[in-house]
């Protein structure tokens, strides 16, 4: 849809063409690499007014986790008594609690991409890709300083003698965070585009992401599923996401590397899936949403 | 100054109607099946001859024009003429169908003023959002922010949060970021009508600057036809999604306006059968009230379109009031063939009974004797509303034409010439003194 050149002043030559809908993966990263104070524009903004009046502003950052974590730490590990391989359960719930918390929250805000800005997209053009990567930067903010109460925790956990120690998957950290960015806007906008015309899948989405996040190991480890099970486990990307995590921060992990590059795989997948399809909708959507 | 600088060639823009729901999803199975053994789309009227596709509609059809550098051309035409659908295209918010635009520079919209205000964030930090939507970086923004907030007359406001703003200022401040973005071309869409009087005036300047003074391209849809007049040199008639005509601004108007009366309609009745297509298969109205009919008689009680200068113009507004309702008024507004509003009258008939209206099927009547509307096409909008609540809001719903029959009972009196283009014509009593 839009094709940028060198200028020239010659009769035949032209910035944009605008001409229905063509090739099937047609997004134009320069265009959005242009656009790059939009997007710090919208985090900004969503960051400013997140906690506009409210008692606790910043506060609810996490203080959501650390209470659904504590739920967990009660509900599955005293009342339960599920396994957390040996580790001290707060600190193996909460790890699992803020990887689940940046995928979903990305998932479910990029997922509205459409919906909520229908008003905006039908006046105005920019790359509409701006909004879920904003919203990706953002709620990685958030995890960041969930993360950090984390490592608070994680510290005081050490000093009190508990049994854990770091795992080498430390040092695949930042490449697994960006998996879980790219997981999370890969799916968020698949979902988006698939909505603007069928909004069957909004209503699917509340409950589904409560689901699959019983299937990830969140409450429990991949351990206590039998072996045989773990390749099936693996066709669920955010179970190798979240299992590195934990080997990673608590040194206990019964992921296979195949099992990560199944959830690697996948994701790309996902992700390029999202791109194109969200690349077909976004010059379009406004006449069906 | 002539360098073509847009070229439409052959665009189309098709519509599907009615309600998404499990036959869309069929015949989305049946394009896209078609499409996939690459035969012609069953459900598409392009290329047809005879549509037999009740379903879809074609908002633009088959579209050509240049636009030349430099010049501020207007589109003019009817509700649903595809006027800004053709924008909506331009500026990129939603693609045609088929066709192909090609385009020299920089375009920017002006679609809707104050779009993505976010009302929590402060004037400077909204006029830094609204830049960076519209495609300015930071920077840009930052050397033109004083002279953003002095154009919409809000430095004083800049670092309040925009909820605490008035819509005008509201309005204003929107317009000022997008009349700032420096496009090579500028597309407008009715947005001029913001603010006060000398704001507008203000802002159709700064129109005419972008223009002049910059050599921009400014494209203006408006229904305003004194605004399409004074700001641009040549337009573009559209009928129906179709080119009607083009060429210089003062002709195009005439045609427009003359095209308008051969369509005059005075008489609109809503139903359940006759349901327009912008209320999506609901009657206006809602659960206070229903309108039922909207006539212009002469006065024999016969329709009437076309009355001469000196003649009552009656009019009857019927209407079902579904509960009781606490200070119901029903309005009549008129406007001219330059869209201009003339009057709006409001029903005055039950003041002393508190205007509680019971339920039940009312007939409002009224009339503007002759001698007082200038010859010219008028159209009337009703409205209803019930204290400070809007329940029928409909504009142009039907039309009447004043002819000037040089009658000399009437404000002319014996004067030969043509009567000046004023908005009204009444009677006014004069004496004269021989001194």
């Amino acid at each position: 849809m839009l094709k940028k050149a060198i200028p020239k002043t010659d009769e035949s030559h032209w910035d944009l063409i605008i001409t229905p809908k063509n090739g099937w993966f047609d997004i134009n990263i320069g265009e959005l690499f242009r656009y790059r104070d939009l997007i710090y524009m919208f985090i900004r903004r969503d960051f400013v007014t997140f906690y506009k009046q409210t008692i606790l502003g910043p506060l609810w950052y996490i203080i959501q986790p650390l209470v659904n974590t504590l739920v967990f730490t009660i509900v599955f590990g005293k009342v339960a008594k599920i396994s957390t391989d040996g580790t001290p359960p707060f600190l193996f719930y909460m790890t699992g609690t803020i990887a689940w918390s940046y995928f979903s929250t990305c998932l479910t805000a990029t997922s509205n991409t459409f919906g909520q800005n229908a008003n905006i997209f039908g006046k105005v053009y920019f790359p509409r890709l701006t909004v879920p990567v904003a919203h990706v930067i953002i709620n990685l903010l958030q995890f960041g300083i969930q993360f950090v109460v984390f490592i608070g925790f994680w510290l005081w956990f050490k000093w009190q003698g508990a049994d854990f120690h770091l795992g080498n998957l430390i040092f695949a950290i930042p490449l697994v965070l960006l998996q879980m960015a790219v997981l999370g806007l890969g799916f968020g906008i698949l979902i988006s585009s698939l909505t603007t015309k069928y909004r069957d899948l909004t209503f699917a989405m509340g409950f589904g992401v409560q689901l699959w996040m019983y299937a990830t190991p969140i409450v429990y480890p991949l351990s206590v599923v039998p072996e045989k099970y773990h390749m099936l486990a693996s066709l669920n990307p955010m179970t190798s996401v979240v299992e590195c995590f934990r080997g990673a921060f608590l040194g206990v992990s019964s992921i296979q590397p195949v099992h990560i590059i199944i959830s690697v795989a996948i994701t790309l997948i996902a992700f390029f899936a999202g791109i194109i399809l969200f690349s077909r909708i976004e010059k379009t959507f406004m006449d069906t949403v | 100054m002539s360098k073509t600088i847009i070229k439409i060639e052959h665009l189309y823009k098709e519509y599907c109607l009615g309600v998404i729901g499990h036959g869309t999803l069929y015949r989305d199975m049946q394009s896209w099946w078609a499409n996939v053994r690459g035969k012609e789309d069953p459900n598409s009227l392009i290329g047809r001859v005879n549509s037999d596709s009740p379903k879809n509609i074609l908002a633009l059809n088959n579209i050509n024009m240049n636009v030349k550098q430099g010049e501020v051309l207007g589109i003019i035409g009817a509700n649903g003429a595809g006027k800004s659908t053709l924008l909506k295209i331009l500026s990129k918010v939603t693609a045609p169908t088929k066709g192909i635009i090609k385009v020299k520079g920089k375009i920017a919209s002006l679609l809707e003023v104050g779009t993505g205000f976010h009302p929590e964030l402060t004037g400077k930090e909204n006029i830094y959002l609204n830049g960076a939507i519209n495609g300015m970086n930071k920077m840009e923004v930052t050397r033109k922010l004083d002279e953003i907030a002095n154009f919409a007359g809000v430095e004083k406001f800049i670092d309040t949060p925009v909820k605490r703003y008035s819509s005008g200022m509201h309005a204003r401040l929107g317009f000022a970021v997008a009349a700032h973005l420096d496009p090579d071309i500028l597309v407008v869409d009715e947005v001029l009508a913001v603010g006060d009087a000398k704001f507008q005036k203000k802002a159709a300047i700064k129109m005419q600057n972008v223009s002049e003074s910059h050599g921009r391209t400014v494209i203006i849809v408006s229904h305003n036809m004194d605004l399409i007049e004074r700001l641009c040199s040549r337009s573009v008639l559209l009928n129906a999604g179709s080119i009607l005509a083009e060429g210089e601004t003062e002709a195009i108007i005439k045609k427009y306006i003359g095209q308008e009366t051969a369509n005059l309609k005075p008489e609109k009745i809503w139903n359940e059968s006759n349901r327009t297509y912008r209320s999506k298969g609901v009657a206006p109205g809602n659960e206070l009230v229903k309108p039922i009919s909207l006539r212009v008689f002469d006065e024999h009680g016969k329709l009437c379109s076309t009355f001469s200068e000196i003649e009552d113009i009656n009019f009857e507004f019927e209407c079902e009031v579904l509960r009781k309702a606490n200070n119901m008024a029903i309005g009549l507004t008129i406007t001219n063939h330059k869209n201009t509003g003339v009057l709006a009258m409001r029903d005055n008939s039950r003041d002393d009974e508190g205007e509680i209206a019971e339920p039940g099927r009312y007939l409002f009547k009224t009339k503007i004797q002759g001698n007082f509307l200038n010859d010219g096409f008028y159209r009337i909008s009703i409205g209803c509303t019930e204290g400070m609540s809007i329940h029928v809001d409909e504009s142009d719903i039907v039309s009447f034409l004043v002819k000037d029959t040089y009658n000399p009972d009437g404000a002319r009196g014996l004067y030969p010439r043509e009567w000046p283009d004023v908005v009204v014509r009444p009677k006014i009593n004069w004496q004269k003194e021989k001194l």
